[in-house]
């Protein structure tokens, strides 16, 4: 087989950081991870930008940092009303943690246009 | 109460070997694997190791009478076995803190892996471990930055940082190594890195790769929309010519240098290091060395004391070995001196190496950089070792893809988000590597590419220096 055929082309991919090389999660697999979150004592915080403003360092929060919620359904329910109320944002989750005051996790759950 | 001076040759041991002495908090306290030539005690040996790594000589001499050696001197407080071996012990011995100048590591291993280590009453030594007292640990800058802060000024969270070092190593020109770098980084990496053996030769001068990684580093940012960053390689052969090149990578705008700590110096480092604090500008350390140090089981320093050094002398990443790829390490003594890089507390475990309660107080945690001879396969176990606060650098396993670093380095990107994926969810990643990968590459011909291309590849050879348990 000649050389070319056998060599894909990779095109670069506009990503947003962790778990943007993978396929969209599905809701079961969105609700492990924010099993993971809550289960590692961090505390779920939910934030938004127009996708114009990814790369900034701070996005808009929804509310306020969920202190201390353990109730799974609470930051579900957060997360989809923030989805409703920016549509065309970016919404991603993350887990604060206090003891290294870093974010233990972070990733986009809704992708905007 | 005045003493009288008494010309000769003392045994080492009737000053330098106390049993009952117990260690103050402010004592550096060492523990030394020693085989001594034999028919000599155990004792005198370790009173001689004692004495000689401080304040010692073989012969009384008169002027020592003008200080208070009591005060000064270094005590052996403890002998041990060495599990499974007859001919060598370990000799536990606690130093004054007022023998070290504060905040340098280099006057720290002068002393003790000093004149000591060429002994001819001593057949092989090797310094297994050092407790760094809270009163010296204060002392020292430590990391530039830390873990926490390299983080959110890189915008990388809830995974290890994804690396590789450029290949080959040795002979592009300015232009093409950029190119190596840009196909790296748009393809998924976070950070690539220049190799130890890149400084500034006649087929590269520092300048030119410099601008030609920060264009490469500038526009893979662009186009990914994600945080991207190049080791540039600092160390020199003067400090002028380092800071120089140091001061150049910040005028770039660049996120992150590199130094060779051991080659370097620990003078080298630690001034770097204090640059790097005052400029906001993030520290990759490179090891190049220490295997001639820390191989050979009853000789040199072991390299968990090398790192220790590092976190005093400061560097925001340092390579640890891979556990799992070409080169030497075993898992249990890599986990033991990986906490010590990155917990503000590390307890005594001989299981893990450890043979002291090290606090590292306020003191920020360096990352772990896994790197050398490791490819997709590999990643659910470097997870499961390595945890989030490392690196994994992946270069044969990026350059080496079929379609190129783009589709190698989008490889081992999905690999590892899957595996943290699974993870996460609460799956056995170890055990269930195979599936994790095999589903991941579903959705991504460079995965499924890249895992048909290394499936044969292992490193199995047994370890040369392995922890010492029956």
């Amino acid at each position: 087989m000649p050389f070319q055929s056998t060599v894909g082309d990779y095109q670069t991919v506009a990503t947003l950081e962790t778990f943007g090389f993978l396929p969209p999660m599905t809701q079961d697999e969105i609700y492990d991870q924010i099993a993971y979150i809550i289960a590692q004592g961090w505390s779920p915080v939910i934030e938004h930008v127009h996708p114009s403003g990814s790369m900034q360092t701070y996005w808009s929060y929804w509310k306020l940092p969920f202190f201390g919620e353990k109730d799974l359904n609470v930051v579900v329910n957060e997360l989809e009303a923030c989805h409703r109320a920016y549509p065309d944002h970016h919404v991603r989750i993350l887990g604060y943690d206090a003891y290294t005051q870093s974010q233990g996790t972070c990733f986009v759950v809704f992708e905007g246009r | 109460m005045s003493k009288k001076y008494d010309a000769g040759v003392k045994e080492y041991r009737d000053t330098y070997w106390t049993p009952d002495y117990v260690p103050l908090d402010t004592d550096l306290l060492a523990c030394f694997k020693c085989t001594g030539q034999e028919g000599v005690p155990r004792e005198e040996v370790a009173a001689a190791v004692a004495a000689e790594s401080s304040t010692g000589t073989w012969s009384t001499v008169w002027s020592e009478l003008l200080t208070d050696l009591e005060f000064y001197k270094g005590r052996c407080y403890r002998i041990e076995d060495v599990p499974g071996d007859k001919e060598s012990f370990y000799a536990f011995i606690a130093y004054p803190l007022d023998l070290f100048e504060e905040g340098s590591i280099t006057n720290v291993l002068t002393s003790l892996v000093g004149n000591v280590f060429g002994f001819k009453a001593l057949r092989h030594l090797r310094l297994e471990d050092i407790r760094f007292p809270m009163a010296f640990i204060k002392t020292c800058g430590g990391p530039p930055n830390g873990i926490q802060v390299e983080r959110d000024r890189l915008n990388k969270y809830g995974r290890p940082l994804l690396g590789c070092t450029i290949k080959p190593k040795l002979g592009l020109s300015g232009k093409n190594y950029g190119r190596v770098v840009y196909e790296c980084l748009r393809g998924g990496l976070d950070l690539t890195k220049d190799d130890e053996n890149i400084n500034s030769q006649p087929f590269q001068r520092w300048r030119e790769r410099f601008e030609f990684v920060a264009e490469a580093v500038k526009l893979a940012q662009q186009e990914t929309g994600e945080v991207k960053g190049h080791y540039l390689n600092c160390t020199a052969n003067t400090p002028e010519e380092m800071y120089q090149r140091a001061e150049f990578a910040k005028e770039l705008d660049m996120p992150i240098i590199m130094h060779d700590y051991i080659t370097g110096g620990f003078t080298a480092n630690t001034g770097l290091a204090n640059w790097c604090r005052k400029n906001g500008m993030l520290l990759h350390i490179h090891r190049a060395m220490h295997a001639v140090i820390d191989r050979h089981p009853k000789h040199g320093i072991h390299f968990r004391v090398l790192a220790k050094c590092l976190r005093l002398s400061g560097g925001d990443q340092l390579h640890t070995g891979t556990v799992v790829g070409k080169l030497e390490g075993d898992r249990q003594t890599t986990l033991g001196y990986i906490d010590n890089l990155r917990e503000s507390f590390v307890p005594e475990d001989r299981s893990r190496g450890n043979f002291f309660d090290q606090d590292w107080g306020s003191m920020p945690g360096v990352f772990a950089v896994a790197s050398g001879g490791i490819h997709v396969w590999h990643m659910p176990a470097l997870l499961a070792i390595f945890g989030d606060d490392s690196c994994l650098q992946f270069g044969g396993g990026t350059h080496g893809h079929p379609w190129g670093s783009a589709a190698g380095a989008a490889a081992n990107r999905v690999a590892l988000e899957a595996c943290v994926k699974a993870r996460n969810a609460g799956r056995e990643i170890e055990k269930e590597s195979r599936d994790i990968l095999m589903e991941a590459a579903k959705h991504s011909p460079e995965l499924a590419i890249a895992l048909d291309t290394w499936k044969e590849i292992k490193f199995e050879f047994d370890t040369v220096d392995k922890l010492d348990v029956q």
